[in-house]
């Protein structure tokens, strides 16, 4: 005989306003299995939690019906509440009459009926729930962290130093990142290389981490505690272990391209590593510019110059991809970021590039990046200010900031965050190096909030002299002024309320931050979600600001949103402290709310297979004891469904159920409702 | 070609001793401003004008003579600019390049007889100066309607009491008001 208990809260006057709370009560109290019917102020107080604890040792109740607020707010308090009673906690149903009745109703009448429904359908249900246990899942206690950014790096050295074994991974032939790249860091002004390359030392050497570079994830299956990541080490042509990073190789390597790692603007060649302090400081072979390599498609043997330079043997043509499965308990996803480019040609078919600043076509009309490459002691040009067309010293420069970014137009309407303090950080570095220089900046609001932030914007206007206007360019084009080649742009200083046109020997976009190109892709093999712009979606931004929807996934740094180092660097530790959290765990546990097949009645014809958003379901096959098949059938994988029902719906045979949800438990409340 | 003046931006500064680039354009001194709502240049717009170079077309405003130096901007400045010393810098190149409006340069001959008899008495003698304004104001524009109106104005008002001849007599120590003068170096 069920003995339910029902508690119905007042909310202060959240719901008591619109609803009678003593009525509906009074009402409920006549229902058939009700024991007790209480009401009180606030049930979640510390006086309403012992209520119901009271009236469970008191009255020996089988069930709980809390009639208050969303269970989003407080199932898990009154969860708590009951077990500590001495209930299974999931006994307890929340009817919500403050959400979805006494905030959206004026009329009290009408609200107190529906409270009375919506408890009625509540005990109608609780009656026909069954005490249920969490799942316990095992955890593998390594990590693995996606990106070697200075994201990647600060999570996996965290990690490592928490004691979890951590493999790194690395699509590029060297760890490091965007950092790498930049010259010097706001707002200290201090080199980018000399805070980063110790840590990527750190990562290269430390016992705890196994680093991947010119590695690709490939495929993610298991679940969370138990992912096994296939890893796609590909072909390098060098052995690491036999290598010494002597460099006699690409030293002699007779084939240049452009270096990616300078953005195009200085040459590397075909076997390469991308920069000096690269990590590990051994070359890979760009196969579709070695000379060896492509001539061997052809069935020649051409070059090989490196192959004969090399002291220790270590360069292997016939070298090839290979795949590898680890197996880790949680995921970091440290992806990072590109800009955004102008050109008419863009990856994303949402997105548009620039006509009115030459679609990229004039050489010197550059991105910050390349910039950073420009005004970097190891860049290019040994950290000389030269423009690219000519390697002329640039005079004027003319910085745009929200280029791509709030421009709703060319299909980009968020704030990339950290544009106006780089370029103020640009003005400065340009002004200490081209003493007579001007740097103008156009700007649509300068947005500097952070510690020493705003100072160092000033800073830039005030003691460097930077010349600040307020507007957009809205046009640039080459000129000839003088002979020599010119920059014009047609700006605005909204401020005067004028037009300001400026030549320029060189002019610095500050594009717009882009989550990394194929993260979406891996989003999807990790069940990440992502928004139209490929940014990877937290779990909630306040209070999850690093968990992902899929269990046992962190993301930091730039692939969840545009955000500058010290940010990132925060987020990094930040999602390696959850992942330890996790990790540290003897065992998972999981709500029991998950779909179950009856396998008796499942006709295995793959429908939930195909339905299930998170690959929870597999068809299996069913055999006696001698191996004869008997029968196929689906079934859930308790670790990795999420409960949310997709399969339930689909199922023709009606052979799924889920639990906690069952038809039986919702039947019930629909007829509760029609009585 | 419109580029920023660097020498007239350097020029305001030395005039005013005040560094224009301090200036975030927050827009306070307009804000504050008890003339703000007649002028046609407003005390931010005419920083903004001071720190790209844009003085000669400003210095040709009428808003600079309109300001009451009443100094509400620079005490009020977030950024301690002195704005008040900016318009005076703009008033300054504006005589020197003679590019007030007749509006304007009504105002400017009422400043000057007002300084005039400063010097002379240390105070004002509020008779003397309108005399002093009125007939040099005539000798420029020749306009017999204006002295009439203002003659009988001015009648009127020392029937009633709101000008007296008793009030201003010369301060004793004259030899100050020459010594501050001097250190002013005013020419008038």
């Amino acid at each position: 005989m069920a003995k339910i208990g029902v508690f119905t809260c007042w909310c202060g006057e959240n719901i008591a306003r619109n609803v009678d709370v003593e009525a509906v009560s009074e009402a409920i109290s006549k229902l058939p299995g009700v024991a007790c019917s209480m009401d009180y102020k606030y049930m979640c107080s510390e006086p309403g939690q012992s209520l119901i604890a009271s009236k469970i040792k008191e009255l020996g109740l089988t069930g709980v019906v809390v009639a208050s607020c969303s269970p989003h707010m407080h199932l898990n308090t009154f969860r708590k509440t009951v077990e500590l009673a001495g209930v299974n906690p999931y006994l307890v149903e929340m009817a919500n009459i403050r959400e979805q009745c006494s905030w959206v109703h004026t009329d009290k009448e009408v609200a107190t009926a529906k409270a009375i429904e919506l408890i009625g359908m509540a005990v109608a249900k609780v009656r026909r729930n069954a005490a249920l246990e969490p799942i316990k899942v095992p955890v593998t206690k390594r990590a693995m962290v996606i990106g070697a950014g200075v994201a990647g790096i600060q999570a996996a050295l965290d990690l490592a130093a928490g004691g979890v074994e951590v493999i790194l991974v690395e699509r590029e032939p060297s760890v490091g990142g965007k950092m790498a790249g930049l010259s010097e860091t706001f707002p200290t002004l201090d080199c980018s290389q000399c805070i980063l390359t110790p840590r990527m030392v750190e990562v290269g050497q430390h016992p705890n981490i196994e680093l991947l570079t010119y590695s690709e994830v490939e495929k993610v299956d298991g679940y969370v505690g138990n992912f096994k990541v296939t890893v796609r080490k590909k072909a390098r042509y060098v052995d690491i272990a036999k290598c010494t990073g002597c460099g006699s190789c690409w030293n002699k390597c007779p084939k240049k391209v452009p270096n990616a790692f300078d953005y195009g603007l200085g040459n590397r060649t075909a076997i390469y590593i991308p920069f000096p302090q690269a990590v590990p400081a051994r070359p890979v072979i760009d196969a579709d510019n070695c000379l060896r390599l492509q001539s061997m498609k052809k069935g020649k043997e051409l070059c090989g110059i490196c192959l004969k330079q090399c002291g220790t043997d270590a360069i292997n043509f016939h070298d090839k991809d290979e795949l590898v499965e680890y197996e880790v308990g949680a995921v970091i996803v440290a992806t990072g970021y590109k800009l955004y480019q102008i050109t008419k040609e863009q990856e994303n078919p949402k997105l548009q590039g620039y006509g009115e600043y030459g679609y990229g076509k004039y050489k010197d009309v550059i991105d910050s990046l390349q910039f950073e490459r420009i005004i970097s002691a190891s860049g290019p040009t040994g950290g000389e200010p030269k423009r690219p067309s000519d390697g002329m010293t640039p005079k004027t420069v003319v910085f745009i900031q929200c280029t791509g970014s709030r421009d709703n137009a060319k299909g980009i309407t968020y704030c990339s965050k950290i544009c106006c303090m780089y370029t103020a950080k640009h003005t400065m570095l340009f002004k200490h190096k081209v003493h007579d220089g001007e740097a103008h900046v156009f700007y649509m609001d300068i947005r500097s909030g952070g510690k020493m932030y705003d100072e160092f914007v000033r800073r830039a206007i005030e003691q460097d002299d930077a010349q600040y206007h307020r507007g957009r360019v809205s046009k640039i084009e080459e000129v000839m002024v003088d002979g020599v080649k010119k920059c014009r742009c047609y700006g605005a200083d909204t401020l005067t309320g004028k037009p300001c046109v400026v030549d320029a020997d060189m002019v610095v976009l500050a594009n717009a931050m882009l989550p990394s190109s194929g993260v979406t892709s891996l989003a999807q093999k990790l069940s990440v979600g992502y928004d139209g712009y490929g940014f990877l979606s937290e779990s909630h931004p306040k209070l999850r600001p690093v968990e992902t929807n899929a269990a046992g996934v962190f993301v930091c740094g730039a692939c969840q949103g545009p955000k500058d180092i010290p940010e990132t660097v925060a987020q990094a530790t930040a999602a390696a402290g959850k992942a330890l959290i996790m990790l540290s765990q003897p065992y998972l546990t999981r709500e029991p709310e998950i779909a179950t097949v009856d396998e008796r009645l499942c006709a295995a014809c793959g429908a939930c297979v195909k339905a299930c958003p998170y690959n929870a379901i597999s068809i299996e096959e069913i055999c006696d004891r001698k191996g004869n098949l008997v029968k196929m059938t689906s079934r859930v994988n308790p670790g990795l469904c999420m409960g949310c029902g997709t399969c339930v719906a689909v199922c023709p045979s009606k052979s799924v159920d889920l639990i906690g949800f069952t038809d039986d438990q919702v039947y019930a409340q629909l007829e509760s409702l029609l009585d | 070609m419109e580029k920023p003046n660097q020498d007239w931006t350097a020029r305001v500064e030395e005039l005013a001793h005040t560094r224009l680039s301090e200036c975030y354009q927050c827009g306070k001194c307009t804000a504050g401003c008890p003339r703000g709502m007649i002028m046609d240049v407003p005390p931010a717009r005419m920083m903004r004008a001071a720190q790209v170079g844009d003085i000669l077309e400003t210095a040709r405003a009428d808003s600079i003579w309109r300001c009451l130096s009443c100094l509400t901007c620079s005490a009020r400045c977030p950024k301690s600019v002195n704005v008040s010393s900016v318009v005076d810098a703009f008033r300054q190149i504006s005589i020197e390049t003679n590019s007030m409006s007749p509006e304007s340069a009504k105002i400017v001959e009422f400043q000057k007889a007002f300084l005039r008899n400063v010097r002379r008495n240390g105070r004002t003698n509020e008779v003397e100066m309108a005399t002093d304004f009125e007939v040099r104001y005539f000798f420029r524009r020749f306009d017999v309607m204006n002295v009439i109106n203002t003659g009988l104005l001015g009648t009127k008002m020392l029937k009633r009491g709101k000008m007296n001849f008793a009030i201003g007599s010369p301060v004793k120590d004259k030899d100050l008001v020459k010594r501050i003068f001097s250190k002013c170096d005013v020419k008038l």
